[in-house]
């Protein structure tokens, strides 16, 4: 039964998806020039980015720190795993979009050793045994890999930074999750309490490197989303340095340009 | 005898192309090597800093010598600038360079201290286009381990690093935004950005 709700839930979500946000994606006009951010919602993403550090500064952060100092090391260490042990299936079924049959075996391979001898995912032996590190593909990942351009950099309430393409794919994520068909929902909200925690665990863990973009720099928005979309665009070469290698089509490309050539 | 010819003339075309391929990465290997030796001691050295276990301040001093022997800070400075590099006078540049390479130091060696207990391990050298790059592992307690790239070049008549790049954010380019806000702050005031560099970071 499930299956069949699954089967008719996931199909029209990625047809919706593939139609509306290869249009939605904006291009970067051609006059465009190399090296900047394109962020024509700039005015809207700088408000949203306000709101964000506001919510950041009264909320967010002290939370965070009270729970990356409070909680003990193991108790976030066990909250991590079973997190990121949830995020695998989502990740295989996005390998396999990708086509990157590898990175599916891998990430199902880990998903079985830490949900079993890792009893449920409370631990993580598979980076005991140095097995494959996780792929995180997700469907922004995705859509980089079917062609789709990046689009218009995105400034998400709470979540933050985003570029048109990975928002659209975080949304689309929430419908490709395998688990989300299978855990009923009361323990549904565990696996989902647990990402939230563990990210509060990250921002309180790197709570000076955050705040010295956040609060110290000259232009916190800026500064984020340079850094965001260096990163990004890391994680999307996914190790392999064939996007890393093409500074030309990125605007972000100049950090691969040679300073001497001038 | 045609199959004996045959495999003389395979083993000889073998060893030929063999030649070819092995001398172009014969040449490629010397600067891989020197690229990689040059990496090697700055993370020997970060790797010693982080051990010490001293005060801040003392973090600190050390990373600007560091940063100093081993970086062309010279052209990460100047490339920070963009365009605005091509405005300023000799003078300004000298007096840049210098307050920017106190910024960094001072930026950069108080995160030392999120580095205790942690190390950084080199793994790998590659050619890309005229620089290389060597990149390396940063592990730290309790985080999954991050990859660090320093990209090395020769340009400058000696063997410097021009960037280095943590999980694919390029501390040039991150800089080049910093400098670029704190300019359009000061309405471009190259005088006024020197002075308040001396004391930020």
């Amino acid at each position: 039964m499930r299956g069949f709700a699954a089967a008719r839930i996931v199909k029209p979500a990625i047809a919706l998806a593939g139609v509306c946000l290869i249009a939605a994606c904006t291009a970067r006009p051609p006059n465009h020039p190399a090296g900047e951010p394109f962020d024509p919602y700039e005015q809207d993403n700088r408000f949203v980015y306000d709101y964000n550090r506001a919510l950041d500064r009264t909320f967010i952060r002290p939370v965070a720190i009270g729970y990356a100092e409070g909680v003990p090391v193991e108790v976030q260490e066990v909250v991590g795993n079973f997190s990121d042990n949830l995020s695998l299936p989502g990740a295989v079924v996005n390998n396999v979009l990708q086509a990157n049959m590898r990175g599916a075996f891998q990430d199902t391979f880990r998903f079985t050793v830490n949900t079993t001898l890792g009893i449920g995912g409370l631990l993580d032996p598979a980076t005991g045994f140095g097995m494959a590190e996780p792929t995180d593909a997700d469907f922004g990942q995705t859509l980089h890999v079917w062609g789709v351009r990046e689009g218009a950099y995105l400034v998400v309430p709470v979540t933050g930074p985003s570029t048109e393409r990975a928002a659209a794919g975080r949304f689309v994520d929430l419908f490709l999750d395998p688990l989300s068909y299978v855990i009923p929902t009361p323990e549904a909200y565990y696996g989902t309490g647990a990402t939230v925690l563990s990210k509060l665990g990250d921002r309180g863990r790197r709570a000076d490197t955050i705040d010295s973009v956040l609060y110290e720099s000259a232009d916190g928005y800026a500064q984020l989303r340079s850094l965001y979309l260096q990163n990004r665009r890391f994680e999307l070469g996914n190790g392999d340095s064939s996007a890393y290698l093409d500074p030309y089509d990125d605007p972000y490309a100049e950090a691969q340009e040679d300073p001497y050539a001038e | 005898m045609f199959d004996q010819l045959s495999r003389r003339h395979f083993l000889f075309a073998g060893t030929a192309a063999g030649a070819l391929t092995v001398l172009p990465r014969g040449a490629a290997a010397l600067t891989e090597q020197k690229a990689r030796r040059l990496v090697d001691k700055v993370v020997n050295e970060i790797n010693a800093v982080i051990a010490s276990g001293k005060p801040v301040s003392g973090m600190i001093r050390d990373f600007e010598r560091i940063f100093r022997r081993y970086a062309d800070v010279n052209i990460i400075a100047r490339s920070t600038l963009g365009a605005d590099a091509r405005r300023i006078s000799n003078g300004q540049m000298r007096k840049f360079v210098d307050a920017f390479r106190g910024y960094i130091a001072r930026k950069y060696g108080k995160r030392f201290n999120d580095f205790v207990g942690g190390r950084i391990e080199v793994k790998s050298v590659q050619q890309v286009k005229s620089w290389h790059e060597v990149i390396s592992t940063v592990y730290l307690q309790g985080e999954a381990p991050f990859e660090v790239r320093f990209l090395v070049s020769d340009r400058s008549g000696q063997d410097l690093f021009f960037d280095m790049l943590i999980e694919g954010v390029s501390m040039r380019l991150s800089e080049r935004t910093e400098i670029g806000s704190m300019l359009d702050a000061r309405n471009g005031n190259i005088d006024q950005l020197i002075a308040d560099l001396r004391k930020a970071g």
